[in-house]
């Protein structure tokens, strides 16, 4: 509020322009801070998502399986060269988006696909896997989310690419769409199948 | 043939607007009223030429014409012609050529309502102008070519984004440009200014139609926008805090200050460098906006298809505008001279109160907007501030703003009588009281903060109406005396009552709506019946059914109230294929007291269907709210004194304050 100093009116006139002056230049010197972040954020991406996990070891972990299920998911059956861990749940509407594409994938036996059942009621998602299918080799039930937060989970559904040594080498956040499909996931695939 | 006329009409309009930019502020220099009459006379030539170029640009997209770029890109031969129109602004270069031409008709505006202005301050106000739309047609022409030809051409244009073919959509663009770049000629006139180095009353009277219709406009888009957002996403919210909701809201709230601030300016020649600033302010952040929007510094759902080379060039530009104006501010603001005095308890007081509220409310959204944006160039973690931020720093903001609403238009300016005003006040002040009472015993344990929001609600709303009562002396003399006052009243205090009143219908209906919503997401088979608030709602069946460019999944659910048949609601999920994409058509029955809102999603295969199901009490009073706000600020821009000249500057002064006396009168104190 500059003009807070044209109401002081009997402050000395000296002053009263120094800190005029000062107040005067603030806007500008504001501007030239943001003007320097909005330059470099031109050179940054806001798109990709930032994982502490990328070529680590996934977090040790057992779960078990959901009722009437046979297998449930430790960290210690991720021992294929290249296996998908998607968390999914029956409460997740953007699940039912890339539920084809796990099915398709699951079909065409290209990878294993494991299942991470976050915060879910299981007998809820026992339905919804008998109503669309079931993708999934193993299921391990995270009924309160521990495993999930483990794995640094902040949306549902988000999917883990983990190689032989169980290191994750990539997630994707949100629904497997076709394009990432084609375009990074089965290419992946195919090379750390090789 | 169209586009190359367009590309060379544009390439026309950068040589005029150079001529514009440099010719009349030389002419202001000099006094040379010669050089000065090449202002208006550019500035309507410009705005021919660009809106010959626009002309040629939708020739392209209604006749179809996939051999240009943009067309190819941005429709399809099936849209309907409203979209074909829209499909004009629904991309970055033809939403940017959309810019230039409001900003040239802005220009040709002055040069034809400004004759009454000081011939020196309307060239230095056009040549500013201009310096403003060269720097977008460079843009324009360099980066931006929307005339770009494609050679073989394409049979089959790819689509509009199916989100954006909506009635609401294909007309809130033109609304948001209206006023963001309306804000352009508040910064001409406050860059002018600094340049002549003189602020004063007159000034602040001549500012101000244009900031209030640019704020009008602004309103409304912001108000089509969220509609817009509310009926289409499908998701029953209205305001997301996203980057590109936010990069509206900051020039919004700036303008609202300035609005205000210039009061101040125009009755008392007090806040003058405050008012300046401001008017760099709210234009600075309509760019800081467009820089955003289009840079693809932050991720939004409404980001433009981005690309850098356009990001360095727009932040150049804003270094250039943003970075010149506020330097020429800080030479020039120091040697303003201030004006009348005023104790803190007063109508400026109050106002200044106003101006600290929103533009600190106007600094925590830019914060908020722009953290993700430091915190990633800083520590580079990606983060993303939403709701909960906006929600918790706007609450305490707008809280005492909305206390201070009721009682500042009752306050005189220069010294004002808190006590005489809260004693005046006292009956509205219990009524609000009752009503936090009533709402505490009601709603406590549904939200605290309703009880809060609805006390505020009657305090406003009840304090605009014995504010009005006050003027006209309404009970107190006959009533023959009354009428004889109200009709009396200027329109500006009917306008500013109108817009206050319109605040208080918006918080009411955020506090209702967030307060008492009822949300179902269920799946269900036909002859499934859910129980939404006291309406029974019975699923019918959902089936596929093709429009003119998707094929629609249509739900129809029965409405029936105990017993009674209300309504049928049909919300669709449309798929589109050109390009692919999803998009829901929620169903919606809006009633004053409240609106059933319905989203169909995918079946599962086995005849049941996932849908949502919403009543939201109250919610269309958020927009009513906003039209009033609206059609306050065109009360008050049809006010005889903006029409006025200005000539009879001296005069006009004391007018205004005479009229304004009545007011004061009515207040119970005089200067």
């Amino acid at each position: 509020m500059t003009d807070n100093t044209d109401t002081a009116g009997e402050a000395p006139t000296r002053r009263r322009s120094r800190t005029g002056l000062l107040f005067a230049l603030l806007p500008v010197a504001a501007f030239v801070v943001i003007g320097v972040f909005l330059f470099r954020g031109l050179s940054l991406d806001p798109s990709e998502i930032y994982s502490v996990l990328i070529n680590k070891p996934a977090p040790a972990f057992d779960l078990a399986p959901l009722p009437g299920k046979d297998n449930g998911l430790a960290s210690s059956d991720l021992t294929q060269p290249v296996q998908l861990v998607n968390v999914f749940a029956s409460w997740c509407v953007a699940c039912r988006v890339e539920h084809p594409l796990l099915m398709e994938l699951k079909r065409n036996g290209t990878v294993p696909i494991h299942g991470l059942n976050y915060k879910d009621q299981p007998q809820a998602a026992l339905n919804w896997l008998r109503n669309f299918g079931d993708p999934y080799d193993r299921i391990g039930s995270d009924l309160n989310g521990r495993v999930g937060i483990d794995f640094g989970v902040y949306g549902v559904p988000e999917t883990f690419i983990v190689n032989g040594e169980g290191v994750i080498v990539r997630k994707i956040t949100g629904p497997i769409t076709p394009q990432i499909l084609q375009k990074e996931l089965l290419p992946l695939i195919a090379e750390m199948q090789k | 043939m169209a586009p190359e006329l367009g590309q060379y009409a544009l390439v026309l309009a950068i040589l005029v607007a150079t001529v514009q930019a440099i010719v009349p502020q030389i002419g202001a220099y000099r006094r040379d009223a010669a050089w000065m009459g090449v202002a208006p006379v550019a500035a309507r030539a410009q705005f021919l030429l660009v809106l010959f170029a626009f002309g040629c640009l939708m020739t392209s997209f209604i006749a179809s014409d996939f051999s240009v770029v943009n067309v190819f890109e941005n429709s399809h031969s099936l849209k309907p012609l409203i979209y074909k129109i829209s499909g004009v602004w629904g991309n970055h270069e033809g939403s940017l050529l959309l810019w230039i031409l409001i900003l040239t008709l802005f220009g040709a505006a002055v040069a034809q309502f400004g004759q009454n202005l000081p011939p020196t301050l309307q060239a230095r106000v056009l040549s500013v102008q201009a310096m403003i739309g060269v720097g977008f047609l460079a843009f324009i022409l360099f980066t931006s070519n929307p005339f770009a030809r494609l050679d073989p051409a394409p049979f089959e244009g790819a689509g509009l984004n199916p989100l954006l073919q909506d009635p609401a959509l294909a007309i809130h663009p033109p609304f948001l440009y209206l006023g963001y770049v309306g804000l352009s000629v508040a910064f001409s006139f406050a860059v002018a200014a600094l340049i002549e180095g003189r602020v004063d009353p007159a000034w602040a009277r001549w500012v101000r139609p244009w900031t209030l219709a640019a704020w009008c406009c602004l309103t409304a888009g912001i108000a089509l926008g969220s509609y817009w957002a509310y009926y289409e996403l499908g998701w029953g919210g209205w305001w997301f805090w996203d980057p590109v909701e936010n990069a509206s809201f900051m020039p919004w709230l700036a303008a609202t200050a300035l609005l205000h601030s210039s009061i101040v300016v125009e009755k008392r020649d007090a806040l003058k460098s405050w008012t300046v600033l401001l008017a760099i302010l709210a234009f600075s952040l309509s760019l800081l906006g467009t820089f955003l929007v289009r840079s693809g510094v932050l991720n939004s759902v409404h980001a433009f298809a981005s690309d850098p080379a356009r990001g360095v060039f727009i932040l150049a530009f804003l270094v250039f505008v943003v970075g010149g104006s506020l330097t020429l501010y800080a030479i020039r603001a120091p040697s303003l001279k201030g004006g009348g005095l005023f104790r803190p308890i007063s109508r400026e007081g109050t106002l200044v109160l106003n101006n600290l509220l929103l533009s600190t409310a106007c600094f925590t959204v830019l914060l908020g907007t722009l953290y993700p944006l430091f915190l990633d160039a800083v520590a580079e973690e990606k983060v993303s501030v939403g709701p909960p931020y906006f929600n918790a720093v706007f609450v305490p903001l707008m809280t005492p703003l909305i206390a201070a609403l009721a009682i500042g238009p009752m306050l005189a300016w220069k010294r004002g009588d808190l006590a005489g005003v809260m004693g005046r006040l006292k009956f509205v002040a219990a009524i609000a009281v009752l009503v936090g009472l009533g709402m505490a015993w009601y709603a406590w344990n549904v939200m605290p903060l309703a009880v809060l929001g609805f006390a505020l609600v009657a305090w406003l709303a009840l304090g605009v109406v014995r504010e009005w009562a006050e003027r006209v002396r309404l009970f107190r003399w006959d009533i023959v005396d009354s009428w004889r006052r109200a009709t009396g009243l200027p329109r500006a205090s009917y306008g500013m009552s109108m817009a206050h009143l319109g605040v208080a219908l918006t918080v009411f209906g955020i506090t209702a709506s967030e307060a008492w919503q009822e949300e179902k997401q269920v799946f269900m088979r036909p002859g499934d019946v859910q129980t939404v608030s006291d309406f029974e709602l019975t699923f019918v069946g959902a089936e596929r059914l093709p429009g003119p460019n998707y094929s629609a999944l249509a739900g129809t659910f029965a409405v029936t109230r105990n017993g009674q048949p209300v309504t049928i609601l049909q919300p669709e999920a449309r798929t589109f294929t050109n390009p692919p994409m999803e998009t829901t058509e929620a169903a919606i029955r809006t009633t004053l007291a409240g609106d059933l809102y319905t989203v169909v999603g995918e079946g599962d295969g086995q005849g049941g269907y996932a849908v949502r199901l919403y009543y939201k009490p109250m919610v269309i009073w958020i927009w009513l709210g906003t039209l009033a706000m609206m059609i306050g600020g065109m009360i008050s821009l049809s006010d005889r004194r903006h029409r006025i000249g200005a000539p009879a500057r001296k005069q006009a002064d004391t007018a205004g304050r005479d009229r304004d006396s009545g007011a004061l009168a009515a207040a119970g104190a005089g200067d």
